[in-house]
């Protein structure tokens, strides 16, 4: 408790907000006999099932929404039931295995992408310490001093689900889906573990309810926001979703590495994809949104009433199901990205930013901890060194000539590439191809593929 | 409780038994009408095209991902302990750091130039 009393002493000071953590969790698990452990997994297993069967209905619904017709609307009170008769329907459907397949291996994949989804969970903060059974607990089943590293290593063994299933198929597309699909997961999974070094800067800590105390003043979205835009892109990336789906693209690859999946072992895989959403999202909100702590003004509310007890787990609720919403806003959105953009993406842009902007928050820790120089300004009773304000006037300096930069050669670019024909022949290059804006198409009887044609018409008519 | 790594054995067990037994109980509850075209590779209505076994010979494209993924990864998990004690470390963590990214970032850019990263 001394850490938490020491955090809360620190003036509000902005790129400042933590680091005194010692690196061991900050939850106390003391008074929780295995019994209750126990409890907690059950509850959370539950949680993650009910949100589960929630979301797909949610998803159906917003969707629906979104294209102008109501959703799922029949089974139970507003469809509500719709994912549980889903599930009984596929539990009825044959359960098939293709000739090509190696059965066990085949078995063995769903089974792992199921079961792999649900771990991470274990480590996330759902609330402060309750009262359970006669026992002080922390809502979180428990935690480690590495507990984000474990999620990283989770995310890497679900990885085994889907190459597993498309090798085991024994069919084309499946084999291809899968390949695809790890390629994708582990080229996200380096910008999303470099995004990760900025929380850890500042909180100092790598245990889950560590970072979430060191959010206590200001959480980790705004000194490193960055990470955070990061950090949504790769989740999204991580968790196959569009627009990022590329592994289950209908147009070229069927179902991906689920083609030859039926009944629950499909069942299996669709769970696993949903449950991974939460999973990253949650860790989005412990890391960056201060997990289930309440939003700034609520939380200065009656001394903080709502930071205690099982409020936590409203607050945790809330921000989870935001990015669900967001998840679902972007399916409703976005078109597919092509395989080689994406990639590109990823490693060309998202590897090299990240990095830089790790080394640009190491420094401006650094400063703010004295190291490149002592002397201290004093604005509004707040006390910012002189070389972090000089670090920031540096980089702002850099990004304004590297942006100059960048749009002069732009703009050399457009002129150079910028002469285009007012009148194209759309069928030039052997297929057809749309105009681009301000082009006109030539008259078809005026291109060379058919003059002997149009100029007997001619002469008939 | 004396291990924090017990109470994740829960969930696994919990997460584990339940897929296994979702994966197992799959076979009984369908039915079971054998069909040949049923059990052969799905192609979209086209006889499959013959199969390897064992997935055949994979684009090399694939396997220099994983490699270039390992990479990164050991980077970014030294850089967690690091990053994680940094107030502690003093300025000489700060060095090191930068130039540790730096080492990576020439084997990087070697990746880039000679073309590694690109997908066609």
């Amino acid at each position: 408790m001394s850490a938490l009393h020491a955090l809360a002493a620190l003036p509000a000071y902005v790129p400042m907000i933590g680091g005194s953590g010692t690196g061991n969790p900050t939850a106390d698990f003391s008074d929780t006999p295995w019994w209750l452990s126990l409890a907690k997994a059950l509850l959370i297993f539950v949680y993650l099932l009910v949100s589960t069967l929630l979301v797909i209905w949610f998803e159906r619904r917003v969707i629906g929404r979104m294209q102008q017709r109501p959703g799922p609307n029949r089974t139970g009170p507003f469809g509500l039931l719709q994912t549980l008769a889903d599930g009984v329907k596929l539990a009825l459907k044959e359960d098939l295995t293709p000739k090509n397949a190696d059965k066990i291996v085949f078995m063995a994949a769903p089974a792992i992408a199921g079961a792999a989804a649900f771990v991470s969970f274990a480590i996330m903060p759902l609330g402060p310490s309750v009262w359970m059974f006669g026992h002080l607990t922390p809502l979180q089943l428990t935690d480690l001093p590495v507990a984000v590293l474990l999620v990283l290593a989770v995310a890497g063994v679900g990885v085994y689900g889907i190459v597993l299933a498309g090798w085991s198929s024994g069919s084309t597309y499946p084999l291809l889906g899968g390949l695809r699909s790890t390629a994708q997961v582990i080229s996200y999974e380096i910008a999303m573990g470099l995004s990760l070094v900025a929380v850890f800067l500042y909180s100092g800590s790598m245990s889950t309810s560590g970072i979430v105390a060191a959010q206590k003043s200001l959480w980790h979205i705004v000194p490193a926001f960055l990470s955070f835009f990061i950090y949504v892109i790769t989740m999204v990336g991580e968790t196959n979703r569009l627009p990022f789906d590329l592994a289950e693209g209908e147009g070229e690859l069927t179902g991906g590495f689920h083609t030859e999946y039926s009944s629950l072992k499909f069942a299996m895989f669709f769970l696993g994809e949903y449950v991974n959403m939460f999973t990253v999202a949650a860790l989005a909100t412990t890391m960056f949104l201060g997990g289930w702590q309440a939003p700034p003004g609520i939380s200065a509310i009656n001394d903080g009433m709502f930071n205690h007890g099982w409020w936590g787990i409203l607050w945790f609720t809330i921000k989870l199901w935001i990015f669900m919403f967001f998840f679902v806003w972007l399916r409703g959105s976005l078109p597919r990205t092509r395989y080689d953009q994406f990639m590109r993406f990823g490693w060309k842009f998202l590897i090299p930013v990240t990095l830089g902007w790790v080394v640009l928050v190491a420094f401006i820790r650094g400063a703010n901890n004295g190291w490149l120089g002592d002397a201290k300004l004093h604005i509004l009773g707040r006390e910012i060194p002189y070389s972090t304000l000089a670090l920031i006037v540096v980089v702002a300096a850099t990004a304004l000539l590297a942006t100059w930069i960048w749009e002069g050669k732009q703009e050399a670019k457009a002129a150079e590439s910028g002469i285009r024909p007012d009148e194209v022949d759309p069928y030039a290059g052997g297929f057809p191809v749309p105009p681009l804006p301000g082009q006109r198409l030539r008259e078809p009887a005026a291109t060379a593929a058919t003059p002997t044609l149009t100029s007997k018409e001619d002469q008939h008519g | 409780m004396t291990s924090p790594y017990i109470p994740l054995l829960f969930l696994v067990a919990l997460g584990g038994g339940f897929a296994v037994f979702s994966v197992l109980i799959a076979g009984l509850t369908g039915p079971k009408r054998y069909n040949r075209a049923k059990v052969d590779a799905y192609e979209c209505g086209i006889e499959p095209t013959p199969q390897a076994s064992g997935g055949g010979k994979v684009p090399i494209k694939y396997y220099l991902t994983a490699m270039l993924f390992i990479i990164f990864d050991v980077e970014s998990v030294f850089l967690y302990p690091f990053a994680t004690a940094f107030d502690k470390l003093g300025l000489f963590a700060l060095v090191e750091m930068v130039l540790f990214i730096l080492t990576v970032f020439v084997a990087y850019s070697y990746v880039w130039r000679r073309g590694g990263l690109d997908w066609d």
